[in-house]
């Protein structure tokens, strides 16, 4: 085939994809009439609650590592002391929301798409419909707010975890004081720093419910089907979180 | 009070419903039948509203359904589907009272779920259970109890006795008669199954090639020559799974 024609197909296919995206975004974000409280209620233990423990462990191990590895590192230039500094901003900044995201997309993007696609291929999203229900509204409205809204408050605790990770580590093998590793924390980072995490796990859970969701709802029958939509989900929010996170951090810090 | 009026539907260009016209008076049960791949399915979707049609209309009480019209339809529309489609996630009564509980408190509304379970031979331990705890059988009763939860005006059967052992086929054709005798519901049954047509029809529509073929009262089947063909089917078929 011509290869212009076909980077030309593949261009047309990639924005009809986009395109196709943002609209069942937006659809799921503002279709919000009637409001399933319920099923909005159920998403918030099932993104964010239970989420925690996994983001909790993935920030402490981390916010530990990386208090050593700055050690190690900084004590080629003399710099061991930057430890808490370097480790709360990069925590918050950066490794929080990007780590926290992506326990999140393994976690939910899958168990959405699975349960989205299962429901797809036994017929239960007709039923809903017969059952005078929107799809979009009961099963995809409430999964992208809980998980707009969820997501950033496991980021704050991921933040919170994983500097307590590094103090531990900081405290306990390094000799580090205690106030004195806590009050460095503090003075070197900016209430700018913060939120801009928060607002990257804003964005990331957004991506993942939507992934989980599109996936779901376009998923093949069967039970190959849904194996195949479920991988496809993780894989696409992991990748777009860190992309999103590239962009993101250019916007807010360049 | 369903009428359907020249209805086409095609995929990749291969035509699945090629002119169907048919029409279900108000408390009269009529069967669809027809071999698998013949557009039963399609037929059902286009009415819920689930594939657009490339042609024709369907009718609800002398009205076009369209996206003004069709949730007052579905309003009163009640739904067996052909493997339950009871929602995993919630209780069997919250299954069944799904839609009660949109618009009533969850006690009344549970009421009303354990009432129509009992009607389907279903006792109030059941509504407590999740869908999976179910068994083929309870599961497709369940599903009726959920169909004729908000005692609707017209009730769909997509092959209501598949899957189930003969025994438990007749038990669901007896209630599924009962129910729409009792309620004077209008009901539409997609079945490939003879003894449903027996049970449960007044009429009988064979679909073939994309248009209804014959269409008439359940009793002169088998004086029709254009069903000959798809009861040998049929019965052959029986042989074959009874054997």
């Amino acid at each position: 085939m011509n290869p212009v024609r076909l980077t030309g197909r593949a261009a047309l296919s990639l924005t009809r994809g986009i395109g196709a995206v943002a609209l069942f975004t937006a659809r799921g974000l503002f279709r919000l009439r009637p409001f399933y409280g319920r099923a909005f209620g159920a998403q918030l233990v099932q993104i964010g609650w239970l989420s925690l423990p996994v983001v909790g462990l993935t920030a402490l191990f981390t916010g530990a590592a990386l208090a050593l590895q700055i050690h190690s590192g900084g004590a080629r230039f003399q710099a061991s002391d930057v430890v808490p500094a370097i480790v709360a901003i990069g925590m918050v900044r950066e490794l929080g929301p990007v780590l926290g995201g992506l326990m999140v997309a393994a976690r939910v993007a899958s168990s959405i798409a699975a349960e989205i696609g299962t429901m797809k291929v036994t017929e239960q999203i007709d039923a809903l419909v017969t059952l005078s229900t929107d799809p979009m509204r009961w099963l995809v409205t409430p999964r992208l707010w809980a998980a707009m809204l969820t997501v950033p408050a496991l980021v704050a605790v991921g933040d919170i975890i994983g500097i307590l990770g590094g103090w531990l580590v900081g405290t306990q093998s390094l000799g580090f004081n205690s106030a004195g590793y806590l009050a460095n924390s503090r003075a070197y980072l900016e209430s700018w720093d913060v939120v801009s995490g928060l607002l990257k796990g804003a964005a990331f859970g957004l991506i993942v419910a939507v992934c989980g969701c599109w996936f779901g709802i376009h998923s093949g029958r069967g039970a190959a089907g849904v194996g195949r939509a479920t991988k496809s989900a993780v894989v696409a929010a992991a990748v777009a979180i860190l992309a999103a996170n590239f962009v993101l951090t250019g916007l807010f810090f360049e | 009070m369903i009428r359907i009026e020249g209805l086409h539907k095609s995929f990749a260009g291969k035509p699945v419903l090629a002119g169907v016209d048919l029409a279900v008076g108000q408390g009269e049960s009529l069967c669809v039948i027809g071999q698998s791949g013949t557009g039963k399915s399609v037929l059902l979707k286009c009415i819920l509203g689930l594939t657009a049609p490339d042609a024709g209309q369907i009718l609800w009480q002398g009205r076009p359904l369209d996206r003004a019209t069709r949730p007052a339809f579905l309003d009163r529309f009640g739904m067996l589907f052909q493997g339950a489609a009871l929602f995993d996630s919630v209780t069997v009564w919250q299954n069944v009272a799904f839609r009660l509980r949109q618009r009533m408190p969850d006690a009344q509304a549970r009421a009303i779920a354990v009432e129509k379970l009992a009607r389907v031979g279903l006792g109030p331990e059941t509504a407590d259970l999740m869908p999976a705890e179910l068994s083929g059988g309870m599961a497709k009763r369940a599903g009726l109890a959920r169909a004729i939860a908000d005692d609707p005006a017209v009730i769909f059967f997509d092959e209501p006795t598949t899957g189930l052992d003969p025994i438990r086929a007749r038990r669901i054709n007896d209630l599924i008669r009962g129910i729409v005798t009792e309620t004077g519901a209008t009901a539409i049954t997609i079945t490939h199954d003879m003894d449903s047509v027996r049970a449960i029809g007044d009429r009988v529509a064979l679909l073939q090639e994309g248009r209804i073929a014959w269409d008439g009262p359940v009793a002169q089947m088998h004086d029709a020559v254009p069903l000959a063909a798809f009861l040998g089917h049929a019965s052959g078929r029986r042989d074959t799974n009874a054997t």
